[in-house]
């Protein structure tokens, strides 16, 4: 997957998340916890979305990436750049 | 067959827990002994009219829209929509003791100036509670058990505002008599005073429905009719159950929504260390309910919960009669802010009883004391509310018995146990507690219940 893949892949998640948020206007370099009041169970849901997903492990200490979309896209890109897009 | 867990109840912190468990690929099944799902908050159909059982109003209301707080962090966490709860909020609600009334809405600062207006004197000491109640961090599993009494006492110097504080905390939540753990208390006063109450137009089962269809919407397995007779044990292990039919299944990792010592009980011949954690609870309700021929806002009856206690002092505990005429809870399911009435009018009370009075009893004189209880009831609430037995067109009742036995709670116990395993762990390594005796309370808490055991434990 391409970084604009992996972009639509964290807001399909995102989405599922929290089907009430309206996402269209998500800024990617502010933070979700301040844009959507993620809390560390979020976090964790994201995780697993992406496990579940792509089967892709994230160590906890690197969860700290996660922070907002750019920097979610970037950690991913090496981690998902031979898996095929769902979408 | 083998089941990654097996969850014992289909209430809604089983439920809720399954939810988490199947979205996440494990294999996982609901086991019920009852006909139909809800456990405590269930629901059923008499005489054609729609009952609810348990939920009065569901607690830690919040607006659509709102990203923090119990009920939007459990609509996340179960991938639910704001809408698919629909709650509509309370009109208003109130405390009325003798010569004195708290009225209380959604909005938290009414409460405020309440508090101002009725006990000019003590609006400093409540600032001072709420500062012990904010910082207090309800939701760490591993909060050691305090007296909410020796907390208020330190606050509040009038011991009429400090009973009236706690009779709708205690009424909604307490599963010991007297006093709460401090924990028990901030969970409770934020679900009613910060949060409030809301209700979905079609009740509680509106609630069970999304829930039901989600966990089985992702491959969920629920049997009903399916008790479970015993946990098979093998070396301090849980490794499966054994149904009432004689049925056995495996399983990785067992949950119980059944209660803490309801659970024990399960287990043969295994006695923890800590068998005094593991006592029943004892407060239990009888309840009436009446359907009338009108609206109660034509009594005209607008409130949406009277939390009532004629006494002196406010005394929550086991009675030693049947039921406890001094105080009561009024339900009015009718009085929220909906968009169209409902239906039906009906009144529901609910006043402390005392299990033994009521278990044993042959069924004549039960089915006589059922209707000496609902006059009594009634009679003792009409003094803090229109008359309203004239307009009745129905009637039921239901004791702790009846709470036993669609629950198999000990005792009809609705709170549980006085001591929650708030870790949700037992004796057994994999076998855990959610709900009731978890100790998350009301109808949010038990799905965050059920919630947190998951995540904690078979999601890592």
């Amino acid at each position: 997957m391409n970084p604009d893949e992996i972009r639509l892949v964290i807001l399909d998640i995102l989405a599922s998340i929290a089907p009430d948020e309206d996402l269209s206007n998500l800024d990617d370099d502010v933070a979700f916890r301040e844009q959507m009041e993620l809390d560390s169970m979020d976090f964790l849901d994201i995780v697993m979305e992406l496990r579940k997903r792509y089967r892709v492990q994230i160590p906890e200490d690197e969860y700290i990436q996660l922070g907002t979309m750019s920097s979610t896209v970037e950690y991913l890109v090496p981690m998902l750049r031979d898996v095929q897009s769902l979408a | 067959m083998s089941y990654d867990t097996i969850i014992i109840g289909a209430g809604l912190s089983g439920l809720a827990a399954g939810i988490r468990l199947a979205h996440f690929e494990k294999r996982v099944c609901v086991l019920e002994r009852h006909t139909t799902i809800g456990g405590l908050n269930s629901f059923y159909r008499l005489r054609k009219h729609n009952h609810d059982v348990g939920l009065h109003a569901v607690t830690n209301y919040a607006p659509p829209g709102t990203r923090t707080g119990p009920l939007s962090k459990l609509l996340r966490q179960l991938r639910l929509r704001w809408d698919d709860f629909d709650l509509v909020p309370q009109v208003e609600s109130s405390v009325v003791f003798p010569n004195r009334t708290l009225r209380f809405t959604n909005d938290f600062e009414f409460l405020k100036q309440q508090v101002a207006e009725q006990f000019p004197g003590q609006a400093d000491n409540f600032q001072k509670l709420l500062g012990h109640i904010d910082a207090h961090d309800e939701l760490d599993l591993f909060q050691r058990e305090t007296s909410a009494r020796e907390v208020l006492n330190g606050c509040i110097s009038d011991p009429l505002l400090i009973d009236m504080l706690l009779c709708p905390l205690m009424f909604y939540g307490s599963p010991t008599p007297h006093d709460m753990d401090f924990t028990q208390f901030v969970i409770m006063f934020k679900s009613i005073f910060y949060e409030g109450f809301g209700r979905p137009f079609h009740g509680v089962r509106q609630i069970m429905k999304q829930v039901v269809r989600k966990f089985k919407s992702l491959g969920g397995e629920l049997k009903l009719r399916a008790g479970v007779r015993e946990i098979v044990t093998d070396n301090g292990r849980a490794v499966g159950v054994i149904l009432d039919d004689g049925q056995e299944l495996a399983g990785e990792n067992v949950v119980s929504s059944a209660g803490s010592a309801e659970t024990l009980q399960l287990c043969p011949g295994d006695v923890p260390d800590n068998k005094a954690d593991y006592t029943p609870g004892e407060i239990s309700f009888v309840e009436t309910i009446s359907m009338l021929d009108r609206h109660p806002s034509e009594l005209p009856h607008h409130e949406t919960i009277v939390f009532y206690n004629h006494a002196d002092a406010f005394h929550y505990e086991c009675p030693d009669e049947p039921v406890d005429l001094r105080s009561g809870i009024i339900c009015s399911p009718n009085n929220f802010q909906y968009d169209e009435p409902l239906e039906e009018g009906r009144i529901r009370i609910t006043a402390l009883a005392n299990p033994a009075c009521w278990m044993d009893l042959p069924e004549e004189e039960y089915v006589a004391q059922k209707a000496r209880c609902f006059d009594e009831i009634a009679e003792s609430a009409v003094k803090v509310m229109p008359e309203f037995r004239d307009f009745t067109v129905d009637t039921d009742v239901f004791t702790p018995r009846t709470i036993r036995k669609f629950t198999g709670h000990t005792n009809g116990c609705v709170y549980g146990a006085p001591h929650k395993l708030r870790d949700g762990r037992t004796h057994l390594e994999n076998l855990y507690i959610c709900g009731t005796d978890q100790g998350f309370l009301g109808i949010v808490g038990s799905m965050l219940s059920g919630i947190t055991i998951a995540n904690r434990y078979l999601l890592k």
